[in-house]
């Protein structure tokens, strides 16, 4: 039995199901994230005093990560881009580089982890740094989450583009907009904690 | 975006890039903004403004929130008056202890 529109768009919606579900699932970690921003306002208002993110947080490290995450958002929609264009190598090479990037950006989050775990800033240390990693490492997760889901369609659920390229393309738009949410979420983190 | 012709991703393409210039430069204005002798409220005033701007550029073009369907804006209003309360939520106990 074949999934109801998974290529088309349904005529009550106006959208194929996989669209509408990765925005309903968005609107859900908007909820997510939200109720962590909440959480670091209401920590941040509640004391006399709140520490620098430069005092225990590397800049230059963070804002190398931000141009990191925005490369791969563009290269993301790049290889959406080429889909449609029917260019499957170039999908290829952009998908690939958001792989790289997004591997990059753990690789960097991993020193600035090790860093802070060496000369003990741990989660326990104060409220900063018990946010930092709550909030960080939950969007860790979702980078690790992104780059599984990535390299699936990169090689191994890339053979549906012989089989059915409409719906592979569609599948890609919808990756794409998990990974640019991710993206966005970093926007709104990195001031935030790094420079506030 | 199911329906876009070549040509409309060809010129898709052009926003794509230009939006990516974009935001690597407001993200030196971010950087750039922390080091300004200012006020915290408005530091964080300005580094929220630059973070929203850049959002709306993600959303609206990278998510191609500009052209969507209907079913997808109800959605995020939904989403929106959601997300307010709950970061308003703190700010209200703010209120209840400044009446003491």
């Amino acid at each position: 039995m074949d999934i109801p529109y998974t290529v088309k768009n349904r005529p009550d919606t106006g959208l194929y199901n996989g669209k509408l579900g990765i925005w309903l699932f968005l609107a859900s970690e908007v909820m997510l994230f939200g109720g962590l921003f909440s959480a670091y306002i209401f920590l941040r208002t509640g004391v006399e005093s709140w520490p620098s993110g430069s005092e225990y947080l590397d800049i230059p490290l963070a804002t190398l990560n931000t141009l990191f995450l925005i490369t791969s958002s563009v290269t993301m929609v790049m290889s959406w881009a080429s889909l449609k264009l029917n260019d499957f190598n170039k999908f290829k090479i952009y998908a690939g580089i958001t792989l790289l990037l997004a591997c990059a950006f753990l690789v960097i989050k991993y020193f600035e982890y090790s860093h802070k775990f060496h000369v003990g800033y741990f989660p326990s240390y104060n409220n900063f740094l018990g946010i930092y990693f709550t909030m960080t490492g939950l969007h860790v997760l979702h980078i690790i989450g992104g780059i599984i889901v990535i390299f699936y369609f990169w090689i191994p659920g890339a053979k549906m583009w012989e089989s059915d390229p409409e719906r592979f393309t569609n599948r890609i738009e919808i990756v794409g907009l998990y990974w640019h949410f991710v993206d966005l979420v970093w926007i709104f983190l990195f001031p935030t904690l790094y420079l506030l | 975006m199911s329906e876009l012709t070549p040509e409309q991703v060809k010129h898709h393409i052009k926003t794509y890039v230009l939006v990516f210039v974009s935001l690597a430069f407001l993200t030196i204005v971010t950087v750039g903004i922390s080091y300004l002798e200012v006020s915290v409220g408005m530091g964080i005033t300005l580094a929220l403004i630059v973070a929203s701007i850049k959002g709306s550029l993600v959303a609206c073009y990278f998510m191609h929130l500009i052209d969507e369907k209907v079913t997808i804006y109800w959605t995020l209003i939904a989403t929106v008056v959601a997300f307010l309360i709950l970061i308003f939520v703190p700010l209200s106990a703010i209120l209840d202890h400044t009446k003491i």
